[in-house]
């Protein structure tokens, strides 16, 4: 592998709870969640949790002509590049988005037809987006469920290995609309409060609106030190939507990821965990993060703050945890009382001050992926 | 360093025909797409019975599959980690995405709801073979061979995966075409060089046909 090294050198939360990465930490500092009962008739039948913008919240000034899908990532883009030294119009820049249903609302407002459904393509948002900031290479665009924000870094990262591009804009999205509320409560997915990662009477999950950028790069010139170290991704090849009974298989992503890094588990000073909140979910991956020797590792999941926010996840919680890293402040998981996961791990409720050097990031979704990431000074 | 890998088999279905490595192997143009994949289905005798609660793009690329790794295949010569799967469509999961959102207005179904994501079809292809390595759905407009290319040369040369499964898998309504790759690194005999040049032009056979 080659062995350039990838920076963090900017990134951005847009988020119920605040517009920035400052905002968006600031607020869970405080442990405030933006996960919230709903009553909205527009999108549900029945009342629901979960973290979701304001119906009159604006996030760009002239937002004619796109999506809110398209206005979340070019107000997360937008914020992000401000004063990060990189240059959407160089040709070194490449551009990636990671969503998991991008445009779908448009069915519930639009009439169906082929002019709507080229509209709803994803590669349509993306050319829209990179058109508004004059990026000149080809978008890369990423849709692979709940692992696409952690699979964009990886992306990303490997792209900036090889030497093809020096910056990598890596943003996802996803907007919560009937199509997919009403799809994870058919599944019984939802849970009836603020969801409960690890926890004894965890009982499923909460849904999340939300965008997050990260910006990469192998410039020596930019003065942050926290780089990508390294990622890995699997297949459960057990069930489309259900994850694997043993958790080996995320395991063996975990360890590819620690030695695509160069590291070991003794490196790893806390753990990003994916803690939907879904019974089998935690139980997976707590399977995993044993399997993996990173037991007693301090362990958080952020679903209980933001609810799921499917493809822009993985980079929300991924930049979450760098400023974490920045801070020295590992975040409480929200919602975690006493544990209700066969294999022990230490998942913390309670702030935790941390000098960390490394992290590592998990996400797994529908068709039996999982993904690994490795972050560190 | 240079390091060469290889196309070992190819497999295309568009146009109411299959054709693998070059060769016409069926065809069947007066059903429409489900009854085309049924009878593509039966034709090769396959037998899996999760097969017919797919929805229209995974039964696609599940099909695609079988017939590409189909006689010749060593799986055995690999660990499950080391085989992968990068695809890439235009239209992601739309169509299966028309048929679950037209549930919703009455009782939504959930069997529909889980193939609401492109990367289904990569679960339901490893699944099947028992494959585990890494995976990556990808939404271009057209193919992007080059991309591809880079794509999985990254995962093959830097000892991240030993084979991998490549390509198309797009439906849309009546509108689809699916063209995978097998790449490996070691030339079968009758292989020919895994480039973006040699994809392109295996993906256009149907226009010179």
């Amino acid at each position: 592998m080659n062995e350039k090294d990838v920076f963090v050198v900017a990134d951005n939360v847009l988020t119920p709870l605040g517009k920035t990465t400052a905002e968006n930490f600031s607020k869970l500092k405080q442990n405030i969640s933006a996960v919230k009962l709903h009553h909205n008739t527009n999108i549900s039948s029945q009342s629901f949790y979960a973290s979701l913008f304001h119906k009159d919240e604006s996030f760009i000034k002239n937002g004619k002509g796109y999506t809110k899908f398209e206005q979340l990532l070019i107000a997360s883009i937008g914020n992000a590049l401000q004063n990060s030294g990189v240059d959407a119009k160089d040709k070194k820049t490449v551009f990636l988005i990671s969503s998991t249903k991008g445009n779908i609302g448009l069915l519930e407002t639009e009439i169906n037809n082929a002019e709507l459904q080229k509209r709803i393509a994803l590669s349509t948002s993306a050319k829209l987006v990179s058109a508004y900031f004059g990026f000149v290479n080809q978008p890369i665009v990423i849709s692979n469920a709940c692992i696409s924000g952690v699979l964009g870094i990886m992306t990303g990262m490997r792209l900036l290995r090889s030497g093809q591009y020096e910056n990598a804009v890596i943003a996802g999205a996803d907007v919560i609309s009937e199509f997919i509320l009403s799809g994870f409560q058919s599944f019984q997915a939802l849970s009836a409060q603020v969801c409960k990662p690890f926890d004894k009477s965890r009982n499923g999950l909460n849904l999340g609106e939300g965008a997050g950028t990260i910006i990469l790069s192998t410039q020596k010139k930019h003065p942050q030190n926290i780089k990508v170290m390294g990622g890995s991704v699997s297949n459960d090849a057990n069930h489309i939507s259900g994850p694997s009974r043993t958790g080996k298989e995320l395991g063996y992503a975990i360890t590819k990821a620690l030695q695509d890094a160069a590291l070991t588990p003794g490196d790893i000073d806390f753990v990003s965990a994916h803690g939907t909140a879904t019974i089998y979910n935690d139980e997976m991956e707590a399977n995993a993060i044993g399997l993996s020797h990173l037991q007693s590792v301090p362990l958080n999941s952020l679903k209980g703050y933001y609810g799921h926010t499917l493809g822009a996840a993985g980079l929300i919680e991924s930049i979450i945890s760098v400023q974490s890293l920045k801070e020295e402040l590992l975040i409480s998981t929200k919602g975690f009382e006493e544990t209700g996961v066969t294999s022990s791990v230490n998942v913390i409720n309670g702030n935790l001050p941390l000098k960390a050097r490394n992290f590592l990031k998990t996400a797994s979704g529908f068709g039996g992926c999982n993904a690994a990431v490795v972050f560190g000074k | 360093m240079l390091i060469e890998n290889y196309i070992t088999s190819h497999c295309t279905i568009g146009h109411g025909t299959v054709f693998k490595d070059g060769k016409h192997l069926f065809e069947n143009k007066e059903a429409d797409l489900s009854g085309f994949l049924l009878s593509v289905y039966q034709h090769f005798h396959l037998n899996y019975p999760k097969f017919y609660k797919m929805d229209n793009l995974s039964k696609l690329g599940w099909l695609t599959a079988e017939i590409l790794l189909k006689d010749g295949f060593e799986k055995d010569n690999y660990r499950p980690e080391e085989i992968g799967i990068v695809l890439a469509n235009a239209n992601s999961s739309l169509d299966n995405d028309l048929k679950y959102f037209a549930t919703t207005k009455d009782i939504p179904s959930p069997s529909l709801f889980v193939y609401t994501l492109p990367n289904i079809v990569i679960g339901e292809i490893c699944i099947r073979n028992h494959f585990k390595g890494e995976h990556a759905f990808f939404i271009q407009d057209t193919f992007d061979a080059g991309f591809i290319e880079k794509q999985v040369d990254c995962l093959l040369d830097n000892q991240i995966l030993q084979t991998c499964v490549c390509g198309w898998v797009d439906v849309l309504e009546q509108e689809y075409k699916a063209v995978l790759f097998l790449v490996e690194k070691k030339n079968r005999g009758n292989s020919v060089l895994f480039s973006a040049e040699n994809m392109d032009g295996i993906f256009t056979i149907f226009d010179i046909i």
